[in-house]
């Protein structure tokens, strides 16, 4: 069980209500896209759902966001470990300045979650395999992680959180910085995973959304707008917001 | 007014801002070259670095205010250091932006401004006097490490402010604690940064003379240290008093003190330059 059930969510940075009373059924294994114009809270939404955002100065919620039905904003829960079954992916590739391998380990490793090399070394093998760099980078594991190109070090940065053994992944416009043969590579890479993992992805590119989606959010001005089928959303929404935004009449 | 042509214009302003480069530097040169002319000979016979003065100080050598002068740096570092880089830990990465906070971050701009030799009244209304250590090594050091710590958190928190912040994110979004996160990400990458500001500022500290006046030096002693309590000679109160205290006192002894004074200092500063040189190569984003 991995679904994500938000309810009467807000959110403030400060004075600023970015969030405004969202209610959202994300269900497990697929790809669920947000979209809307820079601004709407799409991002903030994400970074809600594995609390990253409690590091910004200011930000206070309130409602739930239930994981598994288990409220994550309750005060017994431990964020370390809701991050880690809550992975992260982010607009620019950021891997650490350090090998290849040890970025994969990197999270296994500082939380000791194994201490046996081969059990690392094992992990670290499937981490890569799924997503599709293993073969790649097999011989060189011990080079700096900057010495791969973007895509790959997106995909490194995907693997280094599967590796920690995630059951959702939150990706921030994870193609945005990457040319168009690299994205499509990447959308298909989150396609498979979708079979495995609960996949929300924020983007700014309508069409990527409706290529790689099959459920869709529209938000605007921090509301939650619209939430259905992707084909629905793209084809012949119910709210004229919605229709004006994905016909490119405004964002 | 006559119109110059661009090309000429270009000419002229070249010219000038060579000559302004020129001027800054040759003042400089002209120090370290006549220093060095002067002194060498009497710093080459190495006699002069590892006797005891006597004579009232117009014989022998400079050996315990050399002594003194790194043992001040020396501990001055092992002080400062923890509790600045701490410090800078604590404003850039824990403490939420606040009035306080604030306050604070303004409190250690200005301190680093303020003329050593307040410091060195504050050394010897507090540890000489109130604490009763004495005109005392460790007096000297607190009131060094007092002066210092503005600086180095300053400069520790431009290299910790460095670190990209996509890391820290990367790092506790695969829940990693905070401390983990500064431990094995932050740190290792704000290092270097933090290693050639420190070094430079303790360059500096090198050739203090006013914080140290009240609380650390002695005019003249004729052993070493034996205890953190005693006082001490340095090379900075050593080349003044030389240089305007001892009449009849060989000028060369003088420019040798001064080209000793300037090996410390150079030294450090070149060793930060090797640091900053080996972490750049090994730099990666």
């Amino acid at each position: 069980m991995s679904n994500i059930e938000i309810k009467n969510f807000n959110m403030y940075y400060t004075n600023f209500h970015a969030l405004k009373n969202i209610n959202i059924n994300i269900a497990e294994k697929r790809v669920t896209a947000i979209i809307g114009p820079s601004g709407c809270g799409k991002s903030s939404l994400l970074r809600s759902i594995n609390r990253i955002n409690d590091t910004v100065d200011g930000v206070h919620t309130s409602g739930e966001i239930n994981i598994s039905g288990k409220n994550i904003y309750n005060i017994e829960v431990n964020v370390g470990i809701l991050r880690r079954n809550v992975g992260m992916v982010f607009q620019r590739p950021n891997p650490f300045p350090i090998s290849i391998y040890e970025n994969v380990a990197f999270g296994l490793k500082v939380n000791r979650i194994y201490s046996n090399k081969n059990v690392i070394d094992d992990v670290i093998e499937k981490s890569l395999k799924a997503v599709l760099l293993w073969n790649h980078v097999k011989d060189k594991l011990r080079k700096s992680a900057l010495s791969l190109t973007l895509e790959q070090q997106q995909r490194l940065c995907i693997a280094r959180v599967i590796a920690v053994a995630p059951s959702i992944i939150l990706l921030d416009e994870p193609c945005s910085s990457l040319d168009p043969i690299a994205t499509q590579k990447i959308e298909e890479l989150i396609m498979q995973l979708s079979n495995k993992y609960t996949i929300v992805l924020v983007t700014h590119n309508m069409q990527q959304a409706a290529r790689i989606s099959r459920s869709t959010a529209f938000m605007f001005l921090g509301k939650l707008i619209e939430f259905d089928d992707t084909e629905k959303i793209f084809t012949n929404p119910s709210i004229k917001e919605t229709e004006d935004y994905v016909s490119g009449r405004f964002g | 007014m006559i119109k110059l042509s661009p090309r000429l214009s270009q000419k002229i302003s070249y010219l000038l801002l060579f000559l302004a480069t020129v001027l800054a530097i040759v003042p400089g040169l002209l120090i370290i070259s006549i220093i060095i002319a002067k002194g060498k000979d009497v710093f080459f016979a190495w006699d002069f670095l590892t006797l005891m003065p006597i004579n009232g100080m117009l014989d022998g050598g400079i050996f315990p205010a050399i002594i003194g002068t790194l043992l001040l740096i020396i501990i001055t570092i092992f002080l400062s250091l923890p509790i600045g880089i701490g410090a800078a830990i604590y404003l850039n990465e824990y403490a939420k932006d606040n009035l306080l906070t604030r306050m604070i971050k303004l409190s250690i701009v200005n301190l680093a401004g303020v003329p050593s030799i307040v410091y060195g009244l504050f050394g010897l209304g507090i540890f000489v006097m109130y604490l009763k250590l004495g005109v005392s090594i460790i007096a000297g050091v607190l009131t060094l490490s007092v002066m210092e710590l503005p600086v180095i958190i300053t400069t520790s928190r431009s290299a910790l402010k460095s670190v990209p912040y996509l890391f820290r994110e990367a790092s506790l979004s695969l829940g990693v604690s905070r401390w983990d996160t500064i431990k094995y990400i932050v740190l290792p990458n704000a290092i270097p940064g933090i290693l050639t500001g420190v070094i430079l500022s303790i360059a500096r500290i090198a050739g203090e003379t006013a914080p140290l006046l009240f609380t650390a030096v002695a005019f003249y002693t004729p052993y070493l240290p034996h205890s953190i309590y005693d006082q001490v000679m340095i090379l900075p109160y050593h080349l003044y008093i030389t240089a305007t205290q001892i009449p009849n006192i060989g000028k060369d002894r003088i420019f040798a003190t001064a080209f000793m004074l300037l090996m410390i200092v150079l030294t450090m500063n070149f060793i930060a330059i090797i640091i900053r040189i080996y972490f750049r190569k090994n730099r990666k984003w």
